[in-house]
């Protein structure tokens, strides 16, 4: 256990170098504008006055070292600077804005898990089976879908013919009150406040995006959940197993199914990336009110304080899920902690 | 020829009788064993065609506008129906396949080639080469790429050749990670020591031996990639990056037809996402066909 | 107790059908050890796979009957199937690591069987399987219980794959090459303890494997397998004495044994007189002090621990050892593929440690110095026909190209015994011999001095290997090489060199003139390993 723990806080270590690299990625970033970063921050109808002033605030006279520790300093003090377009401080934006983006990509991935790793076992148990060709297609097609087109064509259907999707704009139609903030989910909010009404609005809301969303999750997993099912099956391990007697229930998910499930964990890693850049598409299609639609509208605006808020707060959303996978991972694997050699 | 010559023809089990002569022999062979890869060449000769030959095929210019005829629906005259601005939709579909192909080529190429070089240093000589790289390489998977590729474009200036780089640069990980790690297992396989034994050197080892057998699974990897490429292009320009109205181009064509879809406005938005969603599934088809293509083990 | 009666098991692959096991019928009686032995591809694993019913998809039993004690194998439902596998039937496998759940304690493993034939409850599994693991000998079960595949060794790990098979007292024990991928000694610790179990236990069992030595040594009766059809079966002594099939005969040929001689491992019609050769009393390599120390993560690892020995003019020198004593960190460093932490490589007169070995290639020296790797399959670019594998060193060190490279290829072909048409073709298209035939040719290629062998005929079959091993042979006395021989085997070590170097933990325990070293041997661990070697009964003078 002891070993198990030093992994764990290896593995915590390992992480402060690359958010270190995230924060310097993004303050180089704010630092390439094409031009004088201080008049993009300024904004377009700045005056020479002004754009001076932003240069000042914004350290940009000072050596690139210094404008980095300022930048960080800022950063620890939750400081982003401040919208453009708004006023806002970014940092309350983002904050305000995170739990739909959250909400919305949480539903879309535990939906898409609960299709696509059974979907994924019973392939493999099954090759050449119409399941196993099933699952091919629907692999193949999945990664071929732009998550713009499906939400855009899942909307001419369910909204536009037969009526059966709400209007899609935003989290709750307006005839609602939003539920009472506490976690900002609206689905646990409105469970909370016992408002089995707006539940069901915010769910029918919730739906489309969702599956948008899911529909581009299922291939990469279903694709892994079969092939580690698939090399799980055909390991020496599971022949011993047979060959002992046990139940091909045992068999399949006591050896195989949990040999699988590393694998697939990794690769959720990969999806989560995958999900969080989808998901800007997704908002901007459902004029979703999550930080991705929040960046779309800062990069129209050219409202760099914003955009580069909004790609950091991802970058650490990011690094943090991967950490909790990994997490996840040493608590299946054992031989975490260990050389593999 | 002598005593030692004759021990060996003492029934040795015989090796599976070689048919193959070259390489078009294989493919024509591949070709007919998969049906599937012979379906995703074609799928890829019509892409190429509407990419060479678009432009001077379609029945209208892309850019014309004509406001008597807008948001027409699909017709004999306009397969595609027509836009908001009169413009044809099926003429501008095809039109478009040159500037995404392009994009996406160009940027799968460049990340090809530094992936490959960077990876393969990496992997051969580890060290403190690969320790920089890896490091590198964590703080750019260490965000959401598309969301990455999105900073980079804001940052440099919205233009079609920051979308080629933006892109690049989110997919060199991919190749840098899967040329290291072909490298570094074969690195020490028998075959290198023995090009080593054989007075080759390191470099020589690496460029000549090893690289070439870490291409089938690179070569899947760019199949797949360019797929992605172009969603991930088309992506950028959906929410306003990069390509700028009125250049025709897939995402920005389903970005303005999203406008109508409530409306009922269907074939503007669908038909650039058909064309989307034909050319990266056929990418994604023709990654498998070029695997079985390039491995020497499927040649019997 | 067992009958098997022309039993038929074909696969389906893209290629078509593929009949693995084309009638195939023995016994097994109460109490008796069966031998099934036979090389690659014989379907002797698929034989037992089939009785047991666990086939890979795509297998088949097309025809025949499999019955044990009264109940069709054949027919039997799935269901009756598991309830027979483990309780009444079990199985051992190869490769024991590969064989138990990776990420499932071993004591957990042994429960789950226990449990599955309703041999134990939640309440007393774990002092069941905890019997179960001291049944197989396992020193300290109680500790054991808790760890996970790969915090054991190979040898613990085959014992615990025995203790599933034994928990639930199995009255017929199928052993699938139980032995290969374990040490000498380890194999033969295994081998102690099934036999031993079985004898206990007065079970019947099945023997696979690849090695007709193991299996006379171990077995009451053996069949000989060949492309999925029975050959010959007899009592292991007779079948040694006067084996009747041709194949059977030549199998027995080929098994290394005590007195026979090199030439002897090959079919009578073909041996030929070993041909004459000089050993010169200059030492052409010395070995001084030579020590390898790697950084580990938990302090150095001392893999070479001070070494020396000598090579002369001519002499073939045998380092023999388990996995892990250093030799082959030792073959890499003579080559020149590794730079020793210390040390002196004396090569004609020239320290070659003193040279770095990533410029080694551009040296002058790189010529004389050459390697026959272990695994032919690995050692050949997978891109590269047998012509382009060949021409390499050609190319790179003596510089030919054109007509003199393609003339000199075909002389090297035709030197190694490899036919000419077979030059264009890829590694996978040539049999485990002739792959090895192209690795031989391409390390003679540019007429070195010296050659390192490192264990070039482990992966090959046993028929296959007196070929290879003839060959060096031949090689050696035509063109006055000296060899460094490779290897975990005594035996086959005994056949091919003068000099034997016995190393253990990177250090050297013992070395001197072949004969001396294997008839007494000098140090305990070298007489160990003597000791575990099968002894094959002899053979009849042909």
């Amino acid at each position: 256990m002891n070993r198990r723990l030093r992994a764990v806080l290896a593995r915590l270590a390992q992480a402060l170098p690359v958010i270190l690299g995230v924060v310097l990625v993004s303050f180089l970033l704010t630092r390439a504008l094409p031009g004088d970063p201080a008049a993009y921050f300024a904004g377009d109808a700045a005056d020479a006055a002004s754009i001076e002033e932003t240069r000042v605030k914004l350290g940009l006279d000072r050596s690139m070292p210094e404008q980095f520790g300022l930048y960080v300093l800022q950063l620890a003090q939750g400081d982003l600077g401040q919208s453009l377009t708004t006023g806002q401080p970014v940092v309350e934006e983002l904050a305000r804005r995170l739990p739909a983006s959250l909400e919305l990509t949480l539903v879309a991935l535990l939906v898409s898990c609960g299709i696509a790793v059974p979907l994924g076992v019973l392939a493999a148990t099954r090759p050449g089976s119409w399941v196993d060709h099933a699952c091919r297609l629907l692999v193949t097609a999945g990664v071929s879908l732009p998550t713009f087109f499906t939400g855009v064509a899942l909307i001419y259907v369910f909204y536009y013919l037969t009526g059966w999707a709400p209007s899609p704009l935003g989290r709750l139609d307006f005839i609602y009150l939003e539920p009472p903030s506490v976690t900002g989910f609206f689905l646990i909010d409105a469970a909370l406040a016992g408002d089995a009404e707006t539940w069901f609005a915010a769910l029918r809301q919730l739906i489309l995006p969702a599956a948008t969303l899911a529909l581009f999750t299922l291939a990469p997993i279903a694709r892994m959940t079969r092939a580690a099912m698939l090399s799980a099956l055909s390991s020496d391990y599971i022949r011993t197993a047979r060959a002992a007697g046990l139940t091909s229930r045992k068999i399949l998910f006591g050896y195989a199914f949990r040999n699988a499930l590393l694998p697939v964990v990794t690769t959720l890693g990969m999806v989560f990336s995958f999900t969080l850049g989808a998901n800007v598409l997704v908002e901007k299609v459902f004029a979703w009110p999550g930080i991705g639609s929040y960046a779309v509208e800062a990069l129209v605006a050219s409202d760099y304080a914003a955009v580069q808020g909004f790609v950091l707060c991802m970058a650490l959303l990011f690094v943090a899920l991967n950490l909790l996978i990994d997490l996840a991972y040493s608590m299946i694997d054992p031989r975490i902690g260990f050389d593999s050699k | 020829m002598n005593t030692m010559t004759e021990i060996p023809t003492v029934a040795e089990p015989q090796a599976p009788p070689a048919k193959s002569k070259g390489a078009l022999d294989h493919v024509i062979y591949v070709l007919k064993d998969n049906p599937v890869t012979l379906l995703a060449f074609a799928m890829f000769a019509v892409l190429m065609a509407a990419a060479v030959l678009g432009p001077a095929l379609v029945p209208y210019d892309p850019l014309a506008t004509n406001a008597s005829e807008a948001l027409q629906p699909p017709s004999a005259a306009h397969w595609f129906g027509t836009d908001n601005l009169g413009r044809d939709v099926f003429s501008r579909a095809i039109v478009a396949t040159r500037l995404d192909l392009l994009i996406s080529v160009a940027a799968v190429a460049l990340s090809f080639v530094i992936g490959s070089v960077l990876g393969a240093a990496a992997g051969y000589w580890g060290g403190w080469l690969d320790v920089a790289l890896s490091r590198v390489l964590d703080t750019i998977m260490a965000f959401p790429l598309f969301v990455l590729a999105m900073g980079i474009v804001a940052a440099m200036g919205n233009t079609i050749e920051n979308i080629v780089y933006a892109t690049a640069i989110i997919n060199v990980p991919f190749y840098a990670r899967l040329v290291r790690a072909e490298v570094n297992i074969r690195r020490e396989a028998g075959f290198a020591l023995a090009a080593k034994l054989a007075g080759n050197t390191d470099v020589r080892v690496l460029a000549m031996h090893i690289f070439p057998n870490a291409l089938p699974p690179m070569m899947v990897q760019v199949s797949l990639n360019l797929g992605w490429a172009i969603l991930n292009a088309a992506g950028l320009s959906f929410i306003g990056l990069g390509v700028r109205p009125p250049t025709a181009e897939w995402g920005i064509m389903v970005a303005e037809g999203a406008n109508f879809i409530v409306s009922g406005e269907w074939w503007l938005a669908i038909f650039p996402g058909l064309c989307l969603m034909f050319a990266v599934f056929t990418f994604n088809l023709l990654g498998d066909g070029l695997r079985d293509m390039v491995d020497p083990r499927r040649r019997t | 107790m067992l009958t098997i009666k022309d039993l038929a098991v074909s696969f389906r692959t893209r290629r078509g059908e593929v009949n693995a096991v084309r009638g195939v019928s023995f016994e097994v009686a109460e109490g008796e050890t069966l031998g099934i032995v036979g090389e690659s591809g014989s379907g002797k694993s698929v034989t037992s796979y089939a009785l047991m019913r666990i086939l890979d998809a795509g297998g088949r039993i097309k025809a025949g009957e499999a019955v044990y004690s009264g109940v069709d194998l054949k027919r039997a439902s799935e269901r009756e199937m598991q309830g027979l596998r483990g309780r009444e039937i079990s199985m051992i496998f190869q490769n024991p690591r590969a064989a138990l759940n990776p990420i499932r304690k071993v004591g957990h493993q042994i429960e789950d069987v226990l449990r599955r034939h309703a041999r134990a409850d939640a309440q007393n599994a774990r002092a069941k399987a905890i019997e179960a693991m001291e049944a197989v000998k396992i020193r300290d079960a109680e500790a054991r219980y808790d760890a996970y595949p790969f915090e054991l060794s190979g040898g613990m790990c085959q014992r615990i794959v025995c203790a599933i098979a034994l928990a639930c007292d199995p009255k017929l024990l199928i052993m699938d090459e139980p032995t290969t991928g374990l040490d000498i000694t380890t194999q033969k610790a295994v081998m102690e303890l099934v036999t031993e179990l079985i004898r206990e236990r007065s079970m019947s069992s099945i023997l696979i494997t690849h090695d007709l030595g193991l299996a006379a040594q171990y077995c009451d009766r053996i069949v000989v397998m060949k492309d999925g059809a029975i050959v010959e079966a007899g009592d292991p002594v007779r079948l040694f004495a006067r084996p009747g099939h041709p194949y059977t005969r030549k199998l027995v040929d080929a098994t290394p044994r005590e007195g026979a001689s090199i030439r002897e491992l090959l079919p009578a019609e073909v041996r030929t007189p070993e041909p004459p050769r000089r050993i010169s009393d200059e030492a052409l390599l010395s070995v001084r002090d030579l020590v390898k120390t790697y950084a580990g993560k938990s302090g150095p690892v001392h893999a070479v621990k001070g070494v020396s020995f000598d090579v002369k003019a001519g002499q073939s020198v045998g380092l023999v050892g388990e996995s892990g004593c250093g030799k082959s960190t030792t073959s890499s460093m003579v080559v020149r593929l590794l730079d020793p932490t210390s040390g002196q490589i004396l090569f004609a007169g020239e320290d070659l440690a003193k040279r770095p070995s990533a410029g080694f290639a551009r040296d002058p020296m790189r010529a004389k110095i050459q390697m026959v790797f272990q695994d032919a399959t690995d050692s050949l670019n997978p891109r590269h026909t047998s012509r382009q594998t060949i021409a390499e060193p050609l190319r790179a060190m003596a510089g030919l190209r054109g007509r003199a490279r393609a003339e000199r290829i075909e002389e090297l072909a035709d030197l190694v015994g490899l036919p000419r048409p077979l030059l264009d073709r890829f590694p996978h298209q040539l049999s485990g011999g002739q792959k090895a035939r192209v690795g031989i040719a391409r390390a003679i290629a540019v007429n070195p001095d010296f050659l390192v062998l490192d264990e070039p005929t482990a992966a090959l079959d046993v028929s296959i290997q007196a070929i290879v091993l003839n060959l060096l042979v031949d090689l050696r006395a035509r063109l006055g090489m000296s060899y460094l021989f490779v290897s975990h085997d005594l035996h086959v070590v005994r056949l091919l060199c003068d000099h034997v170097v016995v190393m253990k933990g990177g250090e050297i325990v013992e070395q001197g003139p072949t004969e001396q070293v294997m008839t007494a041997p000098a140090d305990p661990y070298t007489a160990e390993l003597l000791e575990a070697a099968p002894k094959p009964p002899a053979r009849d003078a042909a």
